[in-house]
């Protein structure tokens, strides 16, 4: 999801008897549920794996607030405005986190926003559609942050200690944004004909890529398997997907909102929604670079990382000079 | 003391917050696009307080006004000329050195201006001001800190810094100029005397450019001024263009 499709290198999952002792021990940690914390040794696959989870979850915090952003100085009304703006604030304050719990592996910052802006690193798919309408901030908030919390609040059981005390505190703010999200669609649904038509025609194009951001089915997966074994993956793609079906569909009748898939039925027997499959040729060249914003939202960022290339050199310039003055006074 | 008009006082609120609302505006513009992360945050922070701060001003406004007009029919049905705000204000984020400039020139007006209205003889104000002032303050400190980062940083940071003084400086002038408005507040004893504040102002921003290493302007420069009388530059009305699209184009609509 925010993490999507994170290489773990693994060509196969190690039994036991194949790992070395350190990795044994290691395991045995993860099992009893102990967490690893940076200074612990690890093997260097779930360091590498970490570390690149991390980094897609902290990008798309960052890269996310661009399709929100792209509303605040339209927003409706004053409190909208501001509601929206403390709600791109905090995707901020996630990512600055989230650089934090990663930089505990041994990577910089630096290094990691290079990467985004190289095109190696990934950040969530959902974030290269575009927001065309106010609804659009209702759909994301209830949609977007409402998959984020499915896939987040496990998160905060993760084996690893920074990553999950990370998630513990951003998991609660993305209740409240959840929450706003679908506030501004109650609102849109009380409205006008043109304001309900804005809020369907929202949930028309945030339906799949939303179901996309689970990811493809992944019960065969090596790198889902290896990751289940090191306790950064609780749930399957598919477990994870069909939770948020069965969350929000009830959501959607109680907005009197109609869910854009055909094959959506109550499963008596199962106890679960059916519903159709996402299409996979469309997520993966999202992923691949080919969504509608991709190079837009990338470009964004590269230039405002370029644009203030001067400001930060100023910034250490300065505490250099100070640094050398105090060294001159003492 | 003479009691205040309410059609001068509403004006006088709509000063005051039509300033906050069109900083917060164009700083908001910056979403997700500043220099570093930590600014970012920042921005956004600056931005929530002076938003805050305009739905204070402009929803007192309306209740002055008495005709039923809330914040956001102050905020998205009004026209540039019938905004009050600073010409500071308005002006565009420029590069980063711009964006700071205008937010330190204005925050040392605006700690000031706050602390006189701490004292306003209307305790509405007087509430306003005093929680907008701790914010305030905190923006000045801000903005005073990153002044000297530049200011006394790379030779082109203090280029891009000083550029940016000289260009704005023209708009200072109308933060100490009062009018008729002003003196009607000064002397129902609601508002302050805006010339009163130019020393200290001054002497506030003198120090903070000698420590960056900035030149101040000629002071004999010519000032800009029209902003509070609700004659502005071009680019409110885009501002506002911006600003009120999706709200005009449902009349009537809730949110
Ligand atoms: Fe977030
Ligand atoms: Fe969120």
């Amino acid at each position: 999801m925010y993490a999507q499709l994170v290489e773990t290198g693994a060509k196969k999952v190690p039994t036991l008897a194949e790992m070395t002792p350190e990795e044994q021990a290691f395991q045995a940690k993860i099992d009893a549920g102990i967490k690893i914390e940076a200074k612990d040794w690890m093997p260097e696959g779930y360091r590498k794996t970490l570390v690149r989870q991390i980094s897609q979850h902290a990008h798309s915090e960052i890269v996310g607030q661009l399709p929100e952003g792209n509303w605040i100085t339209r927003a409706p009304s004053l409190k909208r405005k501001s509601i929206l703006l403390a709600k791109v604030q905090d995707e901020g304050g996630h990512g600055l986190y989230l650089y934090s719990a990663a930089e505990t592996l041994g990577v910089s910052r630096e290094q990691m926003v290079d990467d985004l802006h190289a095109g190696k690193a990934r950040y969530s798919s959902i974030f290269n559609y575009p927001t065309l309408t106010w609804a659009d901030m209702g759909a994301i908030g209830w949609l977007v942050d409402g998959a984020a919390i499915i896939n987040q609040i496990p998160l905060c059981r993760c084996s690893f200690g920074p990553y999950a005390r990370a998630m513990v505190r951003i998991c609660k703010e993305e209740s409240f944004h959840q929450r706003q999200g679908y506030d501004i669609m109650i609102s849109l649904m009380r409205g006008t004909a043109a304001q309900q038509a804005m809020a369907q025609d929202a949930l028309n194009r945030w339906w799949w890529p939303s179901l996309m951001m689970f990811g493809p089915s992944d019960a065969e997966s090596i790198n889902s398997a290896q990751s289940a074994q090191w306790g950064i993956k609780l749930f399957s793609n598919d477990e994870l997907r069909q939770k948020m079906v069965d969350q929000t569909v009830p959501q959607a009748e109680h907005l009197g909102l109609r869910i854009p898939d055909p094959d959506l039925k109550w499963n008596e027997e199962r106890g679960h929604y059916d519903f159709g499959a996402i299409e996979r040729d469309e997520f993966y060249s999202v992923l691949k670079g080919n969504g509608p914003c991709n190079k837009e939202r990338l470009a964004t960022r590269v230039k405002a990382h370029e644009d203030g290339a001067w400001f930060r050199d100023a910034l250490m310039a300065h505490a250099e000079k100070r640094a050398a003055r105090a060294g001159k006074a003492a | 003391m003479q009691a205040a008009s309410n059609a001068s006082k509403m004006i006088y609120l709509l000063r005051l917050g039509d300033s906050a609302l069109v900083l917060s505006q164009r700083i908001s513009e910056l979403c997700g696009k500043g220099p570093a992360l930590e600014e970012d945050l920042a921005l956004a922070n600056t931005a929530l307080d002076l938003l805050g701060q305009a739905r204070l001003w402009l929803s007192y406004a309306g209740e002055i006004e008495g005709d039923g007009r809330d914040e956001d029919a102050l905020a998205f049905l009004r026209s540039d000329r019938e905004f009050h705000n600073l010409l500071i204000v308005e002006q565009l984020n420029g590069n980063y050195a711009g964006t700071i400039m205008r937010q330190f020139l204005f925050d040392a007006w605006h700690t000031l201006a706050l602390a006189q209205l701490t004292q306003s003889s209307d305790p509405r104000i007087c509430e306003i001001a005093q929680k907008s002032q701790k914010e305030v303050t905190y923006h000045l400190r801000r903005s005073s800190d990153l002044i000297v980062r530049m200011g006394d940083g790379t030779e082109v940071s203090h280029a891009l810094t000083q550029a940016a003084l000289d260009q704005l400086w023209p708009f200072t002038g109308e933060m100490f100029t009062g009018d008729a408005i002003d003196e009607e507040m000064t002397a129902a004893g609601v508002g302050f005397d805006p010339a009163q504040l130019k020393q200290t102002w001054q002497t506030y921003i003198d120090q903070v450019f000698t420590v960056a290493t900035l030149q101040l302007p000629r002071q004999d420069a010519w000032m800009q001024k029209g902003g509070k009388q609700g004659v502005h530059s071009e680019h409110l009305s885009y501002l506002l263009a911006e600003m009120q699209v999706l709200h005009r184009a449902h009349p009537g609509a809730k949110w």
